[in-house]
């Protein structure tokens, strides 16, 4: 600043450019390698085969590396990447420790492979984007807060007074997706890669939702927020349109976001209140996130001749766009009437690609654009190519997301269609998933054009950082901060307060967001009646608990939700006999929940006892055997494999300390009570022509499928419970 | 630990105002803000908006040769 220009002389001194680069190479390789997993998985909607016969590549295994990849690999090494070069910039110093850029650089690529490892070989903690097992969230937690020193630490040695607006989305993204993901990760372990979450039922879905809303907050968008704000002037030549609208834009932005997670659970089993909570928090989010969106178009103005020329703005142009749709369409489907036809469908999956292929991409896209020729001193290699991979890559998101807006609307609307009479017209679950095959192709081919465009960039950039040399640090010149110096009485308190003040921002975010979780999640574990207890809904049996565990590691939840909602058409559906939808009290000893987000197939909480044990049997071993059509692969493995006796004492010990009811001692005999449980099986099969030994994972699959749902229509156990 | 939780919040005496307290604070905080931002110097805003562009740097030598 001019006042201290006169006092102090300037100090020359460097950025670190290296973590920049090397952030900038891991989220170009781990984005080619998250958008292939994705191609590969939406190829196994259309081609079941494509999963090679291999359990590790199964498609319940592999969407959660897909997912993880994508959120945690490309875009998280991009925010890195993105904070680093702009962080040093906006503060005018150097990152404050080199050794602590290089241990969250290395960290954090260690913690990808080791999820790139574990998930495939079915170690999953069952949660939706937090699949990853404890010692990896642990590492997570560890990376994340040297991360967070790195940062505040150049925050307080920095030379200019002011934290400009992208600093505070920074920060923010520190400090709430630190909680998240310790609130959402509490679980407790049985061994080195299996624990049992913390929470149960309701609660672990309003936790998981809570988590998963505000990643997609915290870790998808403040973060890309704060490189917009930041990257978009600087790419255009022209501050932000209104630094007002940005402050503003801020604070509503993470105090609106925090509440609205319940809006993945509409019309579940929730109680009333959360969900109503979740509808107002989200209908109110379009203001902020509009005005984000237009307040980085607008900046834009006036400078529209440029976007026809540099590729650059025109990613950045399409990246804001898709945000503003992605923004506008949260609120919509939070909407109970849209969200009754939404949710469950293709439309979701449609709806979170236009933010991620759109937003994170396409943003990502034009940073590393932008900085890959700074870094090498040189210009880009090919204006022509930078825009045949933003055509590519546009034509590639209109291929991936309409498609599955279609077939969201089809699959949904022929679950809901009724002859006169009464019945479903499609009471087969199967003609609503051919139906739309061919949207699934075609998304698939969106996919490809997507990933083409990716490599066009890729070699435009190889050919760019060869064409100049690599600048390790750039040279800069600014003077220090005056250390006495006391703000005028005359300046304002939201300056004194926040915008000097990086800590404080940090704790006045977190408050700000922990009061939104505090209020959410904390009433649901105070007030039992939030959970109404069913008395005949018992404890898994030893054999059932093992089955569960197979059903999460085999990742079943990413096709077959285990939630009726209170629809005709559902109870119709899915229960034709008894007609009951799924009731908060069944899920008491559902550690985690299984509810799931997306029904590839038909929801299975009441698939118990609705087919014989021989149906499963051969369903599993070949599901168009008796569902001629479906596209859901075999698992053969889980006949050749054995079901967990050595860990079944320790397992049933683990729910105890969870709470659920089992009696004392009950770990030394649960191993031959569920040795019984799976000999009767077996020999309910040997009787329908079937030999299989009874130790076969199968086995106590079936088991927990036979149960899932029953409990609520067992008659003796009302009496009993009475 | 959950127990230990509701112990405590159910044995703190009318906690059924803290959710109106908290709205309160919020709904002065953004009250506060609005009016603030839209009293606050122009011209120091001005100048916060241009941190990106300051060239402090040799990265916009660079820029010139684009």
């Amino acid at each position: 600043m001019s006042e201290n220009n006169q006092k102090v002389g300037l100090e020359t001194f460097h950025y670190d450019n290296t973590t920049v680069r090397n952030f900038l190479i891991a989220t170009t390789i781990f984005g080619i390698v998250g958008m292939s997993v994705g191609l590969l998985v939406a190829c196994q909607f259309v081609w079941p085969e494509a999963n090679f016969g291999l359990q590790y590549t199964t498609f319940g295994r592999v969407r959660p590396l897909h997912t993880n990849a994508v959120i945690f690999a490309f875009v998280g090494n991009g925010i890195f990447a993105g904070v680093y070069y702009s962080l040093q910039r906006l503060c005018k110093t150097r990152m404050y420790s080199d050794l602590l850029s290089k241990i969250h650089f290395w960290g954090w690529q260690l913690i990808i492979l080791a999820a790139a490892i574990t998930l495939p070989l079915g170690m999953t903690s069952g949660k939706e984007y937090a699949e990853l097992e404890w010692p990896i969230d642990i590492a997570i937690a560890l990376i994340w807060v040297v991360f967070g020193l790195n940062m505040f630490m150049t925050i307080i040695k920095r030379r200019e007074r002011h934290l400009y607006v992208a600093i505070w989305f920074y920060i923010a993204t520190f400090v709430t997706v630190a909680m998240l993901h310790i609130v959402n990760s509490f679980a407790l372990p049985i061994d080195f890669m299996k624990s049992y979450s913390w929470y149960a039922g309701v609660q672990d879905a309003l936790v998981q939702w809570w988590y998963g809303h505000n990643a997609v907050a915290f870790f998808l968008t403040t973060p890309y927020l704060g490189l917009m704000y930041y990257f978009i002037p600087k790419a255009s030549g022209r501050p932000i349109y209104s630094y007002r609208l940005s402050i503003i834009h801020f604070w509503a932005l993470i105090f609106i976001y925090i509440w609205a997670g319940p809006h993945h659970l509409l019309y579940n089993s929730l109680p009333d209140w959360a969900q109503s909570l979740g509808v107002v928090f989200s209908v109110m989010l379009i203001a902020p996130s509009w005005g984000g969106m237009l307040n980085g178009l607008l900046t834009l103005r006036g400078a529209w001749d440029k976007v026809r020329e540099d590729a650059i703005l025109k990613f950045m142009v399409v990246a804001i766009t898709c945000y503003g749709m992605a923004t506008f369409e949260g609120p919509m489907l939070s909407l109970k009437n849209v969200n009754a036809i939404g949710h469950f469908t293709d439309w979701i999956v449609g709806h979170v690609h236009i933010g991620g292929l759109g937003w994170n991409g396409f943003l990502t896209f034009a940073m590393l654009y932008y900085l890959i020729p700074k870094l090498y001193g040189t210009k880009l290699h090919s204006q022509k190519l930078a825009n045949v991979h933003f055509w590519i890559g546009t034509m590639g998101i209109l291929f991936y997301a309409i498609p599955l807006y279609w077939a969201g609307f089809t699959q949904s609307l022929m679950w809901k269609q009724f002859n006169p009479d009464g019945t479903l017209v499609y009471s087969n679950f199967l003609e609503t998933v051919t139906q739309i095959l061919p949207m699934y192709a075609l998304r698939a081919f969106g996919g490809l054009l997507y990933l083409s465009g990716v490599f066009v960039m890729v070699y435009n950039l190889i050919k760019t950082a060869r064409a100049g040399t690599f600048q390790p640090t750039t040279e800069a010149q600014a003077a220090p901060l005056m250390k006495d110096y006391k703000p005028e009485k005359s300046e304002h308190w939201h300056r004194r307060i926040f915008e000097w003040k990086p800590m404080r921002m940090l704790v006045w975010s977190l408050i700000l967001v922990a009061i939104g979780g505090v209020i959410e999640i904390v009433p649901t574990f105070l007030i039992q009646s939030n959970v109404p207890t069913i008395s005949t809904v018992k404890p898994y049996t030893a054999l059932e608990l093992n089955g569960r565990d197979i059903y999460v590691r085999e990742g079943c939840y990413t096709c077959h939700s285990q939630m009726i909602r209170p629809f005709r058409s559902e109870v119709m559906r899915y229960d034709p006999v008894d007609l009951e939808y799924s009731k908060a009290g069944e899920f008491v000893y559902d550690h985690p929940f299984q509810w799931g987000s997306k029904r590839t197939g038909p929801d299975l909480h009441r698939i118990g006892k609705k087919y014989p044990d021989s149906w499963h049997f051969y369903h599993m071993l070949d599901p168009t055997s008796m569902s001629p059509g479906s596209i859901m692969p075999p698992y053969p493995w889980l006949f050749e494999q054995e079901w967990d006796k050595a860990r079944t004492p320790a397992k049933i010990r683990a729910m105890q300390t969870l709470g659920v009811p089992y009696p004392e001692g009950y770990d030394a005999q649960a191993v031959v009570d569920a040795e019984n449980q799976a000999a009767l099986i077996s020999k309910g099969l040997e009787l329908e022509g079937i030999k299989m030994s009874s130790d076969a994972e199968i086995i106590a699959l079936i088991a927990y499928l036979q149960r899932l749902g029953t409990d609520i229509k067992n008659v003796e156990g009302v009496a009993e419970g009475n | 630990m959950l127990k230990f939780i509701k112990h405590h919040m159910e044995t703190i005496a009318g906690i059924e105002i803290y959710p109106v307290i908290s709205f309160i604070i919020f709904f002065v905080f953004f009250i506060a803000l609005t009016v603030y931002v839209f009293k606050a110097d122009k011209k120091l805003f001005n100048d916060i908006s241009n941190i990106p562009l300051d060239s402090n740097d040799t990265d916009h030598e660079i820029d010139n040769k684009n």
